[in-house]
């Protein structure tokens, strides 16, 4: 007979396993099985009559010839999915870097002096996420039509002389569009770790002869680092996917992104292999970018600790 | 210090319009720059949105000149108001189906994951935590390819359609109620549910009494925001779509956003939005109304925000 204690122990693991289990399952059947998925649609052919894809669900029998083609397109000829990744890595770039020049004073202003006013300010910080993102663009659709606020604004100020067409495939349009989408996302991680700092910290700098600014520049900005790069990672991550903000903001080739051109291959029908071998490419492409991530966050907790 | 220096210096305190002219001629005291910028960022994020729900009440048909006032969009209109137009009233519906199903769905499977998770003690508990964050960091066009061509190519007894887009809904919410649920698990230890056990309860009754009871912010909470990222989602709608009976409202603000636009698809989303957040309002009553029941303070808002963060912290 097993003694009481170890009777019990296994009793409440098999009650722990058994409640983790159901949510197990699931993710091992939509998450990861996926995954596999794609990669043997990647690898598989496209039914010659059908036209529908026949995935390759045994590595014996895997084809190359999606990953040739989108190879291809990235490094040789015309470079028409090369040109597309460039694009993607610029637009992202970019919007990254506006986004956090807007969204650090924002979270440090609302941390540091949001005084008595913090908790409205707070909502909203807040509010943004309880308003779908595909309504936020279609208020900027609608300020940027011919006839929109943005193009009267600019002709009563004298900046223009006749309306522009601003969703007629303007980098500035798209641009501006995922600034506004994902900023929010990028605030909220600064604003709680800018409130968490030991504020004894910023008292002895200035107890050591530190101006305010110097104080800012030495004590906060190196401690927010791990802060700036999560923030980095959660917009950057779902930009690289994105493509209904240049849809919706520009409809042109010429801000065709990585996610648009994933989303024409899978939904257009005939090349669904070119569309999966895309998704893997863009998923190894992340997977760096994370891994990076990730071990420049530990890095800069270690030089912190010491 | 004294008391006596105190009131005179509150006495001396000089009048508003005084320090209003001592800030302007002083540009170097409290940072001036922060406040202006923080306020143009909140008119900036906040006003195009306000006038995209001004023109949802629009008499007329453009959506850049305000021509009256009316319910026209929402529901006069015979053919092309929200309640009228079918595709639009379809699309209503099926972002709230969907939400409601989300909700059903993920929470309990995702508390139950939670506290698995973090009590039991294995290898397979291990990997398990580590593959449930991954969806997180996962970009929506990966996983909403992915479950595009499961249900095309492999588990083709389900329909495109409701059923695989709550799936869908229901595999990226998963972990956020994981990593929510968690991280309050990890600050209350599992010394309640022993102290239980100790004093006789079998471990389910244990967990039921004792760590229920504190879980309760935190799974609603995890309500809230798994309800708002599914009355969110766009790509994973969209991809497990079968047609427009089944789009959602962000799918159809994206097909008719730039080819048929008239001030229904502003109202459309106005009244996603006024659902979603009476929905998330009612919720956050109940939490508080817990709260203050146990003699909680604090500023529960500070809390949602914080967990807001957690949530979105690997997104």
């Amino acid at each position: 007979m097993p003694e009481p204690g170890r009777d019990l122990a296994r009793r409440r693991d098999a009650l722990w396993a058994g409640l983790a289990l159901p949510g197990i399952a699931w993710l091992a059947v939509f998450f990861l099985l996926p995954f596999y998925v794609i990669v043997a649609v990647a690898l598989g052919t496209v039914d010659p009559i059908l036209q529908t894809p026949a995935p390759a669900w045994n590595p014996l029998d895997w084809d190359w010839s999606a990953f040739q083609f989108v190879l291809e397109g990235l490094f040789t000829g015309e470079r028409a999915f090369g040109q597309v990744f460039v694009r993607t890595i610029v637009y992202v770039t970019i919007s990254v870097a506006l986004s956090l020049a807007i969204a650090y004073p924002v979270a440090y202003y609302v941390a540091r002096h949001g005084g008595r006013w913090k908790g409205l300010l707070l909502l909203g910080l807040v509010a943004p996420f309880f308003i779908s993102y595909l309504m936020r663009m279609l208020a900027w659709i609608n300020l940027l039509q011919d006839d929109g606020w943005v193009n009267d604004v600019l002709l009563w100020v004298g900046i223009l002389d006749a309306p522009r067409n601003w969703l007629d495939g303007r980098a500035s349009s798209v641009i501006l569009g995922m600034v506004y989408g994902y900023v929010p996302f990028m605030i909220l991680p600064l604003y709680a770790f800018l409130d968490r700092i030991d504020r004894s910290l910023l008292e002895a700098a200035r107890d050591l002869g530190a101006s305010r600014f110097q104080a800012f520049r030495m004590v906060t900005v190196p401690l927010s680092v791990p802060a700036i790069l999560t923030g980095i990672a959660i917009i950057a991550l779902p930009m690289f996917g994105d493509y209904y903000t240049p849809d919706l903001l520009s409809q042109s080739p010429r801000t065709s992104l990585i996610g648009n051109q994933i989303n024409l291959y899978i939904l257009g029908g005939q090349q669904i292999p070119v569309g999966a071998a895309l998704v893997v490419v863009l998923m190894l492409m992340l997977s760096v970018l994370l891994a990076y991530y990730v071990s420049a966050t530990t890095r800069a907790g270690r030089r912190l600790r010491e | 210090m004294s008391t006596a220096t105190h009131t005179t210096r509150v006495d001396r305190r000089p009048s508003r319009a005084r320090r209003f002219r001592a800030w302007l001629a002083n540009p170097w005291g409290r940072p001036r720059f922060l406040p202006l910028f923080t306020l143009l960022y909140f008119v900036w994020s906040l006003v195009p949105i306000l006038i995209a729900i001004r023109f949802s009440f629009n008499e007329g048909r453009s959506r850049s000149t305000a021509q009256g006032w009316s319910l026209r969009w929402y529901y006069d209109d015979p053919d092309l108001s929200v309640w009228n137009d079918p595709d639009l009233r379809s699309a209503l519906f099926q972002s709230l189906r969907l939400s409601a199903i989300a909700v059903a769905i993920a929470v309990p499977l995702g508390v139950g994951l939670a506290i698995g998770l973090t009590r039991w003690r294995g290898r397979v508990a291990r990997t398990s935590r580590f593959v449930s964050v991954v969806p997180l960091v996962t970009p929506e066009i990966v996983m909403g390819v992915a479950l595009f061509l499961v249900f095309v190519n492999l588990l083709t007894f389900i329909p495109l359609g409701t059923t695989a887009q709550a799936i869908g809904h229901v595999t990226f919410s998963l972990s956020f109620v994981l990593i929510i649920v968690r991280a309050r698990l990890l600050s209350i230890g599992p010394e309640y549910e022993e102290a239980a056990q100790d004093l006789g309860a079998p471990p389910l009754q244990a967990l039921r009494l004792a760590l229920l009871p504190m879980l309760t912010p935190a799974i609603v909470a995890s309500a809230i925001i798994v309800f708002a990222i599914s009355m969110d989602d766009f790509v994973v709608s969209a991809f497990l779509s079968s047609g427009s009976t089944t789009d959602t409202v962000p799918v159809r603000i994206y097909s008719a956003g730039r080819t048929a636009p008239t001030p229904a698809l502003n109202a459309l989303a106005t009244l996603t939005l006024a659902i979603t957040l009476v929905i998330a309002a009612i919720a956050f009553v109940l939490w508080r109304l817990v709260e203050l029941k146990r003699g909680r303070r604090g500023s529960t808002l500070q809390e949602l925000a914080t967990l807001e963060t957690e949530a979105t912290r690997l997104r």
